[in-house]
């Protein structure tokens, strides 16, 4: 546990050492406070329209703002994974100090662990980025906060199963880019797999399970779902399981 | 403290190394030997538990590569071919990181980056990024890196490879005084260095062993003969170059004479003796009684870059032993 806390450390350290944990500080702030910002006049307008013509059913924060926003924020997470974990191991590779960990005594599932928890924490802190507009809400109406905190745990569980991939495809190369762009792909590819709502067949099920937005909708409702809950547990584990493999191999390549 | 029995790797088409059997004492320098891509590094990983060995074993303090990894890499102290530098990171942040890695916290940890950077003289940049270090720095914070734990073992490859001279200077004179509390495997191809530095040598080529011994016997190993340089200088400011040529080579056990140089009065010859005979003191006694001036006589050591040379030349140990025998 010592030795995962030292990598973490050293990965945050090189994250705010370089621009690329500000670029994505800047990046959720600018961009998501644009969207919500928006989001937010439309709700607004659409409020005051139903006062108007005197409709009966009133106006929920919850389920017509926050919920929306929140898929929002899962989408610039997929822009934000590959830029998050494509140096973790690519960049070790290729400056050779992957030789230096990997001859300290110190085991690879704790190198591994530790990098990929200094990129959830990273996560955390953008995700920290985008709370800080909600927290508006609470100031000036009265939104349920239970939903919105399962809804942020949720998608702290969807990139911790992103980011292990990303930590993964990292081992792979010694390029920061094929690394980025690689995850990027599979990323992508997790997300779209699951429109297949057109198909009934027991394929499309299997497909669409395999979605990481067909999980993440129990907790944008604000539902935890133990089924949820353990196929990002799987996701996270598969993912750092891999890591370990190919760091591994790369002992017996190399 | 270090011991290699047969160790052995392969890759899917060639063997890097092949079957290397060597022992290394407790603080001992040892040079490793080997012209570019003899399989130096791969030894070297093999040791420092990076690249498990396809075959063979190596036990370091005890303590087998592939069996207690980590009780092996607590023990060792590695400096790779390139440092393995953080650039974003500053001397004395990196250094405290490294020492964390091996297992270092608290007040000895603080003590232990203050004594690294002392002994390798980087006091003075220890806060500056290691990405803005200049060539030289960069070598000795990865010495610095490799001392921290205060290992029993140091494996460096190739420590003062893109150094100036004065830095190789530096960097030697720093090896050498880490000697004896640790024990020191050193690899490299400039062959001066491990004349100057080492005192047991290890030679591989293509991942064979070649020879290991001390520099000493290695190079008495090398020659068989006696091999002398004289200096020879004539009386009343001439010298008769035959006459002495001839008198020297009419000396009983002698079999060579060359004239190396000759200036003015003086001259320089390399001699050298039939197998097993020693001729200084006839070389001596004819020249002084011949009435010219004895200027110089000493034995010539081979450098090791003619033992190298000569030892790297035929492609198999075997075939070398057979040329050897062949030749008396």
């Amino acid at each position: 546990m010592r030795n995962v806390l030292v990598i973490c450390r050293k990965e945050l350290g090189s994250y705010f050492a370089s621009p690329i944990a500000y670029i994505l500080l800047l990046l959720f702030g600018v961009v998501f406070g644009w969207m919500f910002s928006s989001a937010l006049g439309q709700f607004l307008n659409y409020s005051m329209e139903a006062q108007m013509s005197g409709s009966y059913y009133p106006m929920n924060l919850n389920e017509q703002l926050i919920r929306p926003l929140l898929s929002n924020v899962a989408v610039l997470g997929l822009f934000a994974i590959p830029m998050i974990t494509m140096r973790l191991f690519a960049e070790e590779k290729r400056s050779g100090t992957i030789e230096l960990l990997a001859t300290s005594p110190i085991r690879d599932i704790e190198i591994v662990v530790g990098k990929w928890f200094a990129s959830v924490v990273l996560y955390a802190c953008l995700l920290l980025f985008t709370a800080v507009n909600f927290a508006f809400l609470f100031r000036y109406g009265h939104p349920d906060w239970k939903p919105l905190l399962i809804a942020y745990l949720g998608l702290l569980l969807q990139a911790g199963g992103l980011l292990a991939l990303g930590t993964f495809i990292s081992t792979l190369t010694k390029n920061q880019i094929i690394a980025g762009a690689g995850t990027f792909g599979v990323c992508l590819l997790l997300w779209i797999v699951g429109w297949v709502d057109y198909e009934t067949a027991a394929w499309a099920h299997v497909l669409s399970y395999f979605s990481v937005v067909t999980h993440f909708e129990s907790f944008a409702r604000g539902v935890l779902d133990s089924k949820d809950v353990i196929f990002y547990a799987t996701v996270i584990f598969i993912g750092l399981f891999f890591t370990a493999r190919s760091m591994e191999s790369l002992r017996w390549r190399s | 403290m270090i011991s290699v029995k047969d160790l052995t790797k392969r890759y899917a088409r060639t063997t890097a190394v092949d079957h290397i059997n060597f022992e290394v004492a407790k603080g001992q320098i040892v040079g490793f030997l080997g012209p570019n891509g003899a399989g130096k590094t791969t030894t070297m990983r093999m040791l420092t538990c990076f690249l498990p060995p396809s075959s063979g074993t190596a036990t370091v303090a005890g303590f087998d590569v592939l069996e207690q990894p980590l009780e092996v890499k607590k023990r060792i102290g590695y400096l790779p071919e390139m440092p393995p530098l953080y650039p974003e990171m500053e001397t004395a942040e990196y250094l405290k990181f490294v020492g964390r890695l091996k297992g270092l916290s608290g007040a000895e940890l603080q003590k232990r980056v203050d004594y690294s950077c002392e002994r390798c003289a980087i006091a003075d940049v220890k806060t500056k990024l290691l990405g803005k270090l200049s060539k030289g720095y960069r070598q000795r914070v990865g010495l610095a890196q490799a001392i921290i734990h205060n290992p029993d073992v140091l494996v460096l490859d190739e420590p003062t490879a893109g150094l100036d001279p004065k830095q190789i200077n530096e960097t030697r004179d720093l090896i050498k005084g880490l000697a004896g509390s640790h024990t020191i495997i050193l690899s490299t191809h400039i062959l001066p260095e491990v004349e100057q530095t080492c005192e047991q040598v290890v030679i591989i080529n293509k991942g064979k062993l070649v020879a290991t011994d001390s520099v000493r016997n290695l190079q008495a190993r090398a020659r068989g003969a006696e091999s002398v340089v004289l200096e020879v200088a004539g009386r009343n400011g001439n010298l008769e170059l035959n006459a002495v040529e001839n008198k020297l080579r009419g000396i009983a056990g002698v079999s060579q004479v060359l004239c190396k140089q000759q200036i003015d009065s003086r001259a320089v010859f390399e001699i050298e003796s039939e197998k097993g005979r020693l001729v200084r003191g006839d070389l001596a006694r004819a020249v002084v009684e011949s009435g010219w001036d004895l200027n110089e006589l000493r034995p010539a050591a081979m450098s090791l870059e003619e033992i190298f040379l000569q030892l790297t030349k035929s492609e198999t140990p075997a075939e070398k032993a057979q040329a050897q025998g062949a030749q008396p």
